[in-house]
């Protein structure tokens, strides 16, 4: 399924259209997009080095992690990073995005360190993140530079929607995002988002403006308020290193598909798997106890089978209810068979039954009539 | 100092072992506490490990909460002496308990408010020689307090946090905060609170026990550790010199 995904944003963007956009959200409950975006970025970052995808450069706007944050990772993921600055541009809005470190170097208190000055070969440091068409031309510029004019197209990852949320508002940053969708040179385009952080109406702004939504969830809902004891604990741990993934895809023949996976947490990155059953999940949890709390298959057919006494069967059939005002003389020559048609006993062998034996004769059938009714006052 | 009982907080934090380099260089580390619960403790314990006579690290205090004298007072309880460690230019305390920042202006004068407090610490760091640097510890007591400095702007606060974050990319010096967690908790969406859950490598949240108030016990620390991808959950009790973390039911009363 993250191949469904992967395949998109290689694929592109077809010309005259949009191009795909994914919206990569969690909560903190599952806080795993970070995870997930790297692993979008390596992957495409992959493709593109091989050439087998539509863009030919990838611009990472950066506002939550530093440049060497990206640059160490594609590193580890064995990509020559160093000869790679034809593919690869960062944009830093991470170091100064507010201009402060100008500032304070303006007023002579403070003293940028040489190894700030030098700016790595891959990355623009950018200190205007309140101007959202500021920022989209430093994209664009950036890209451009990657992969030059013309008909040549690259993909940009952000890094994140909240932050960008953060300095503007939702109107500037969907114009922004939708401006780079529609850009003729944007192959793909995609972005994290916190939804936890922002109000429903503005997270449903960022999906409607894409054309994947792949969501983050816990494996267990925890209960609510109260993280207290020992079995929530459990959960909370189960939830940090598992989480399910759904994505929505929006077809271009305006259909919907939606995928769902289990995402695995590890120390060297993250995996997916298809979801298991939810019995298997939920077994997982039942303590263990020296008696048996499951149903075996054959307990659960028997169960199943139990006729109940005041149920009507609908099968046309008049259905006595056996009230147990059978006398004792009587059951003595007939098979005390209680609530339960003749016809269906002898069908169904493996049923269960229920059998009532009145206490005594003298006990009243249950009646809506008041029991006081009979006396004269 | 009690060295075996405060091994678990220790244990969960990788602070058992060596603290030199300083086990959490390059990390955030939010504390989260409660009224029944305050987490204050965790930020002495870890100011204590900072200061530690086996090794130069050096730890910057930004106080918004309580004034120097408050903090030498628990910290010789616990074994440590900030007077000599300040003369030593091991502890950097900034009084911020009477900051206000100017109305409105939100950051734009660098000569006051929080992008002053940024150049202030940027320059402690830099004039230190830069084999420390990994070794340093930036603690900020308290973010509701700075959000109250800052005309409630969660916004100003939040992008001084960001500042201080690429601290920790450039010099690889440590974070490490305390918020809470009941101020924000009849929020519809507590996004101060939450945006700090998402910064954080480390999180410690100190909570009341599911039952209630105990003498024996004063909470429960979860400690969930994003770099080791590993959650912890123990109980503890505050006493006078020393802080004892143990697992439920092991309590030693």
């Amino acid at each position: 399924m993250a191949e469904s995904i992967y395949r998109a944003l290689r694929d592109g963007a077809l010309e005259g259209e949009l191009a795909p956009a994914l919206t990569i959200k969690d909560s903190v409950a599952s806080p795993f997009a970070l995870q997930v975006f790297s692993h979008v970025i390596s992957h495409l970052f992959s493709s593109i080095l091989a050439g087998k995808s539509q863009s030919r450069g990838l611009v990472v706007v950066s506002f939550s992690r530093s440049p060497s944050f990206y640059l160490d990772l594609l590193k580890n993921k064995g990509t020559d990073v160093a000869s790679s600055n034809k593919q690869i541009q960062i944009l830093d809005c991470y170091s100064d995005p507010l201009g402060w470190k100008d500032q304070l170097a303006g007023s002579r208190n403070f003293t940028a360190l040489s190894n700030e000055a030098l700016v790595s070969s891959n990355a623009i440091v950018f200190r205007e993140v309140k101007h959202m068409d500021k920022l989209y031309n430093s994209i664009i510029e950036l890209g451009k530079g990657l992969v030059g004019g013309g008909k040549i197209r690259f993909s940009i990852a952000i890094d994140s929607a909240d932050e960008m949320l953060r300095h503007a508002p939702v109107s500037s940053v969907a114009r922004l995002l939708s401006n780079l969708r529609s850009h003729d040179q944007i192959s793909s385009i995609f972005w994290l988002l916190h939804s936890d952080l922002h109000e429903a109406r503005v997270t449903a702004v960022l999906e409607y403006l894409s054309s994947i939504v792949a969501s983050l969830e816990p494996s267990h809902q925890l209960a609510n308020g109260q993280r207290g004891d020992l079995e929530n604990f459990s959960l909370i741990k189960h939830n940090s290193k598992k989480g399910k993934f759904h994505v929505r895809f929006k077809k271009r023949n305006g259909r919907v598909r939606v995928m769902s996976e289990e995402v695995h947490i590890e120390q060297s990155g993250i995996n997916f798997t298809s979801l298991p059953s939810e019995g298997a999940i939920n077994q997982g949890l039942v303590p263990k106890v020296q008696f048996s709390l499951q149903l075996s298959e054959k307990e659960r057919i028997d169960k199943a089978n139990v006729v109940l006494p005041f149920e009507h069967q609908g099968n046309g059939k008049p259905i006595q209810i056996y009230d147990g005002r059978r006398s004792l003389v009587d059951s003595k020559h007939e098979r005390p068979v209680a609530a339960v048609e003749n016809v269906q006993t002898n069908e169904n062998c493996g049923s269960g039954e229920i059998i009532y034996y009145r206490d005594s004769d003298d006990e009243m059938p249950d009646s809506d009539e008041d029991p006081d009714d009979d006396l004269d006052i | 100092m009690n060295q075996r009982s405060s091994n678990l907080l220790d244990e969960a934090l990788g602070l058992d072992q060596v603290i030199e380099p300083w086990p959490l260089r390059g990390r955030v580390v939010a504390i989260e506490d409660q009224v029944d619960t305050s987490g204050s403790f965790v930020l002495h314990h870890l100011l204590k490990r900072s200061l530690s006579p086996n090794s130069s690290n050096v730890a910057i205090f930004i106080a918004f909460s309580q004034p120097f004298s408050h903090y030498d007072r628990i910290l010789r309880k616990l074994g440590c002496n900030l007077v000599s460690q300040r003369d030593n230019s091991r502890f950097f305390f900034f009084d911020m308990l009477k900051l206000q920042c100017p109305d409105g202006d939100e950051g734009i004068t660098p000569e006051g408010g929080l992008i002053a407090l940024y150049g202030k610490i940027h320059k402690t760091i830099s004039a230190l020689p830069e084999i420390s640097w990994k070794n340093v510890s930036i603690i900020i007591d308290d973010l509701s307090l700075m959000e109250v400095a800052a005309n409630g702007s969660s916004d100003y606060v939040l992008d001084f946090l960001q500042y201080c974050r690429t601290l920790t990319s450039e010099f690889d010096c440590s974070l490490i905060t305390l918020n809470h967690e009941d101020i924000y908790s009849n929020e519809d969406r507590p996004t101060f609170f939450i945006q700090m859950e998402y910064l954080a490598d480390i999180l410690i949240k100190a909570e009341p026990l599911a039952t209630g108030l105990a003498t024996d016990v004063h909470g429960q620390l979860t400690v969930s550790n994003k770099g080791w991808n590993k959650v912890s959950n123990f109980h503890f009790k505050v006493k006078e010199n020393v802080v004892e973390c143990f697992y439920p039911g092991r309590s030693r009363g």
